[in-house]
């Protein structure tokens, strides 16, 4: 036994230095878990990070363009609105889904 | 017809009033729901023990309290269950908390120096402890020490850590103005790795063990407990300890520690002064994190909301949820849980090592 009946001020000066030694357990645990916690993030941060993917090959994939006619097509002395119907009227004919046809350009031919 | 009523005749007051404290003390578990499952085996155990000619006294229950109390052997077992229950992540993700922990064990030793002058100084020391708000490390210093006021105690530890939703908030409010309640701490998430987890409990053992070698068997279960929760491979294991074991041995910890509630060791005067010093040491230790936490905030620029310090006095989780409902209370949108449950398990820490200076001075 290190103390045996103590007077108050032995108290006092043995619990001064006890809870000074508490602080000090305790500054130095947190210094340890600092410092440890650093060391992972720094290791984490030099772990080879996967090569970049090419921005291209990042994105989506454009969708396709409509097979159609829409920007393309060419009208040579034919308003949109008689275009129009000569390619619902050609759809209708082949029997096929006018967005899957494409018309390049729609010529009145005079005689 | 003589045998019926024989030993009837030998019941004193003093019994009565012992028996009477179980039941107190049972009521109190089952209808306030304070530590019921400390308080209620320990209630029966009061009773068996104060009866007169118990064969329970000499028998089980000593054999119990010297197979696990006398030895440290239940503290230390329902360590390994309460280190499992701890998530270490917000002290993690701001190891700077682990100052108020420190602070809050200021009752400890402001308790020590009240008790000295009552006592003697293993008597003073083992109810300093009660200050570290946690049961099973007052039990085992008390014991290691070897206070014959184990039983009081142990009753003060468990009783104010029940009572820490009363004692603490009249405290902090008393020390800090309505504008300090409401400072806000934004919370800043960060990821703690899994490596870390698993090294935390590795480091603290070994350096909170280097620093108070007295205090390696109750930090090393205590991070035993934690170690497997964090190791992410022994699931079952760490529900086990977290569960079976930690109810297990809370059974025979509250019913062996009765063995000290006999009328003999416990109705004395001593007894109620170990009540007062015990709340002395509660309140001291609020008021010591509280304080440290204003003064640091006279040094920082980023203000701390003084009341986190308060829940470095360990009695995990509910220190801790204290604090956050109070500054809930104060302002709906000041929501200081993490901060202040990262200060509650600082302070459970703190309090080990405290308890382990107390017996490398002591001891």
């Amino acid at each position: 036994m290190l103390l045996s009946n103590i007077s108050l001020g032995d108290a006092g000066l043995v619990a001064g230095l006890g809870y000074a030694v508490v602080f000090f357990g305790l500054v130095l645990l947190m210094l340890v878990v600092l410092l440890v916690g650093k060391c992972f993030t720094a290791s984490e941060k030099r772990k080879p990070v996967a090569e970049p993917v090419p921005a291209e090959s990042v994105q989506a994939p454009a969708p396709k363009e409509a097979p159609g006619t829409a920007g393309e097509l060419k009208l040579y002395n034919v308003d949109p609105k008689t275009a129009a119907m000569l390619m619902a009227i050609t759809a209708n004919k082949l029997q096929k889904p006018i967005n899957e046809l494409r018309f390049v350009s729609i010529k009145e031919v005079t005689e | 017809m003589e045998i019926l009523y024989e030993n009837l005749l030998k019941f004193q007051w003093q019994d009565i009033v012992m028996i009477l404290l179980g039941c107190l003390l049972i009521f109190l578990a089952i209808k306030k729901e304070m530590e019921p499952s400390l308080l209620l085996p320990m209630g029966l155990g009061t009773i068996l023990v104060n009866i007169p000619g118990s064969t329970a006294l000499l028998g089980p229950i000593n054999e119990l309290y010297n197979a696990g109390i006398a030895n440290e052997l239940f503290p230390l077992l329902l360590f390994i269950g309460i280190g499992a229950m701890i998530d270490f992540g917000p002290l993690l993700t701001n190891p700077k908390l682990m100052l108020f922990g420190a602070a809050a064990q200021f009752g400890i030793f402001f308790t020590l120096c009240m008790a000295s002058m009552f006592f003697g100084d293993i008597d003073a020391a083992s109810i300093a402890i009660i200050g570290a708000a946690d049961g099973p490390t007052s039990i085992a210093v008390a014991n290691t020490l070897g206070s014959s006021k184990v039983g009081a105690i142990t009753v003060a530890a468990y009783s104010y850590m029940a009572l820490v939703p009363i004692i603490q908030p009249p405290v902090i409010k008393a020390l800090t103005t309505k504008k300090e309640r409401m400072i806000r701490m934004p919370y800043e998430q960060r990821s703690v790795s899994k490596t870390t987890r698993i090294m935390f409990p590795i480091i603290i053992t070994v350096v909170a063990s280097a620093i108070v070698p007295d205090a390696t068997a109750l930090i090393g279960f205590l991070m035993f407990g934690n170690l497997i929760r964090e190791c992410g491979v022994l699931d079952s294991l760490s529900d086990t300890a977290q569960n079976v074991l930690a109810n297990l041995i809370t059974i025979f910890l509250g019913i062996s520690v009765a063995r000290n509630m006999t009328a003999a060791q416990f109705l004395q005067p001593d007894t109620l002064l170990i009540m007062g010093l015990g709340l002395v040491a509660f309140i001291v230790d609020t008021a010591g994190g509280v304080l440290f936490a204003k003064l640091l905030n006279v040094f920082s620029k980023k203000k701390i909301n003084p009341m986190i310090g308060a829940a470095g006095i360990s009695a995990f989780p509910m220190s801790g949820r204290i604090v956050h409902k109070m500054g809930l209370a104060e302002d709906p949108q000041n929501h200081l849980l993490m901060h202040s449950i990262g200060v509650n398990v600082s302070g459970q820490i703190a309090s080990v090592i405290a308890g382990g200076i107390i017996l490398s001075m002591f001891g």
